[in-house]
């Protein structure tokens, strides 16, 4: 009997040990690859032209990553400027205020919109903000604009990483304990006092986490982003200006006239790019979250 | 601080859902005492004493009928201010939840959202409410640190002195000791001997005891009803029901 609980108990730790493994394995040799891809245009440029060069001619041969790279923080910095503020408030009267019935409805509400494929999304980007943009915003500002702006693409990002954010949100709120709530209430504090002072507080580092990770979902982001971002190859000055984010770049690109010396392994450098920046930002999420664990104990 | 300070509950019901955890409970609490609330698990000791600070408003789906009158107003009349409520009642529960900040700000917390700004003010009632709970010499050298790294005992010393910071008029007080090794728990009950001169004290206990070493006066619920109460002496030694009996002698727990 008792040999075959500590059986059971070896097999359990080997069988997600090789999970665990084979996951590690698997980033590592993504980014393996995507490197071996990418030394062919890191042998012939230097990293300075890369990055901060203005000017994407393949034919010509020159690969300036800036444009995209720009364009990626532009599209991805508006979208959070937008959820971030929405998306915490929605999850404090959510967690806080909402009554049992409205929580109980909302919850499954927001996780359905997180199902939601991307494609669809932007969709009503092009059915809905894009008109919005082109015949009333940047009227509004004295521009004129196609629609297809950093502003529609950061609104689309911003409406999609929403319910992600959202909903862990809501979960680290939950978890402050009510007996911390009532401490303060007891001291005679009011509800927003209480949230304010003693429940955000105490959440604040996996709220953070919570953002971190809406945040790296829209730095990948392409679908949505790549139907209303306009996708023109130059660095934009203004959120009513059109950018061409790294994700779009090689979706569009990959694939076609592969014949251009280097272009390819141009597109897996930007590729690499975003795989690390991302990978960066979960590893971050993932830290801020180990920590809110243990200091909510 | 007025000796006019006392607590009345006329006819108090509490329901939760369908369970009718206090059945008509109609009851003195003396001043400058220490009232003893006994009462085997579940009898609604807790309840009863959330009712006088009103956080058992904050449970989903109670409902509450009759009065409790404090400083002779209704405390659960609809135009009745529940913070300031609140402010009158230092609450010590039976685990210490020590907000998450700073030993200093922990107590602090109270005056400030009460208004108090100046922080030489601050800091004078800091001081002296942390030498009220005998915490200072402990902390002195270390008020800016996070309240969390405290012992438990000292962290529920902690919390008192960030009730008594508030000024309040009475401790409400859920099993403070049961989470604490014995001599925290001293600590705590000589604190309460102190205060006793001062602030009305509401005790829960499972501790026999305890409420007998400490207490003035002795309430004792048994299944939601108040079954006696009376002065400390008249219930241990000359109870006149038959069920307090038992309960004292150990026979129903
Ligand atoms: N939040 C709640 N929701 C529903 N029922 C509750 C709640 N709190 C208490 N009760 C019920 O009310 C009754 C009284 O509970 P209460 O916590 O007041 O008892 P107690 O005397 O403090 O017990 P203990 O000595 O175990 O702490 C019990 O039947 C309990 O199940
Ligand atoms: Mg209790």
């Amino acid at each position: 009997m008792k040999s075959r609980r500590l059986f059971k108990d070896n097999l359990a730790r080997s069988i997600m040990w090789f999970s665990a493994i084979f996951c590690i394995l698997l980033v590592i040799l993504i980014g393996f690859a995507l490197f071996q891809r990418s030394r062919y245009i890191l042998a012939m440029k230097s990293l300075a032209d890369l990055f901060f060069l203005d000017s994407w001619h393949p034919l010509k041969g020159e690969f300036g990553f800036f444009p995209f790279i720009m364009g990626t923080l532009w599209v991805t910095c508006t979208a959070v400027i937008i959820s971030v503020p929405l998306s915490f408030l929605t999850a404090i009267y959510l967690s806080e205020y909402a009554p049992r019935m409205i929580r109980e409805w909302a919850k499954p509400a927001i996780d359905l919109l997180a199902g939601i494929p991307s494609v669809i999304y932007g969709v009503w980007g092009i059915l809905v903000i894009v008109p919005l943009t082109k015949n009333y915003i940047a009227p509004f500002f004295g521009r004129h604009s196609s629609g297809y702006t950093v502003f529609a693409a950061g609104v689309v990002l911003a409406v999609m990483i929403f319910p992600v954010i959202i909903h862990v949100s809501i979960e680290v709120f939950r978890s402050v304990s009510f007996e911390l709530r009532e401490a303060s209430w007891a001291l005679g504090a009011t509800k927003w006092q209480t949230i304010k002072h003693v429940v955000v507080r105490k959440a604040l580092p996996g709220i953070i986490a919570a953002n971190v990770l809406g945040f790296s979902r829209a730095f990948g982001e392409t679908m949505a982003v790549l139907m209303v971002a306009g996708n023109v190859p130059k660095a934009p000055s203004s959120i009513l200006d059109p950018a061409y984010p790294l994700p779009a770049l090689i979706a569009n690109n990959y694939g076609e006239m592969l014949s251009i010396p280097l272009y390819d392994s141009a597109l897996l450098m930007a590729a690499l790019v975003l795989f690390i920046v991302v990978l960066f930002f979960s590893i971050l999420s993932r830290f801020a979250l180990v920590r809110v664990e243990r200091s909510s104990e | 601080m007025e000796s006019t300070s006392h607590i009345t509950v006329q006819n108090l019901n509490v329901y939760y859902g369908d369970n009718h955890a206090l059945k008509d409970i109609t009851i003195n609490i003396p001043d400058k005492q220490i009232t003893a609330i006994i009462g085997p698990s579940g009898c609604g000791k807790t309840t009863l004493l959330r009712a006088f600070n009103r956080l058992i408003d904050t449970v989903d789906g109670v409902r509450i009928t009759g009065k409790v009158l404090v400083d002779g107003e209704d405390i659960f009349d609809p135009r009745a201010d529940v913070t300031m409520v609140r402010k009158k009642m230092g609450l010590l529960s039976q685990r210490p939840y020590p907000l998450p900040m700073s030993i200093f700000d922990n107590v602090a917390y109270g005056p400030k959202i009460h208004g108090i700004r100046k922080k030489k003010v601050l800091e004078e009632i800091v001081e002296h409410h942390l030498k009220m709970a005998s915490l200072w010499e402990e902390v002195r050298d270390r008020l800016h640190e996070p309240a969390s790294r405290l012992s438990i005992g000292q962290q529920q010393r902690l919390c008192l002195a960030r009730g008594l910071a508030v000024e309040p008029e009475f401790i409400l007080a859920d099993e403070p000791t049961s989470a604490l090794d014995p001599k925290s728990s001293l600590y705590i009950e000589n604190r309460f001997r102190e205060l006793r001169s001062q602030f009305s004290i509401i005790l829960v206990t499972h501790i026999l005891r305890q409420a007998r070493r400490l207490a003035d006066y002795i309430v004792f619920l048994y299944l939601g009803e108040l079954i006696e109460h009376g002065p400390v002496n008249e219930i241990f030694e000359n109870p006149r029901e038959e069920r307090t009996r038992e309960y004292i002698r150990g026979v129903i727990s």
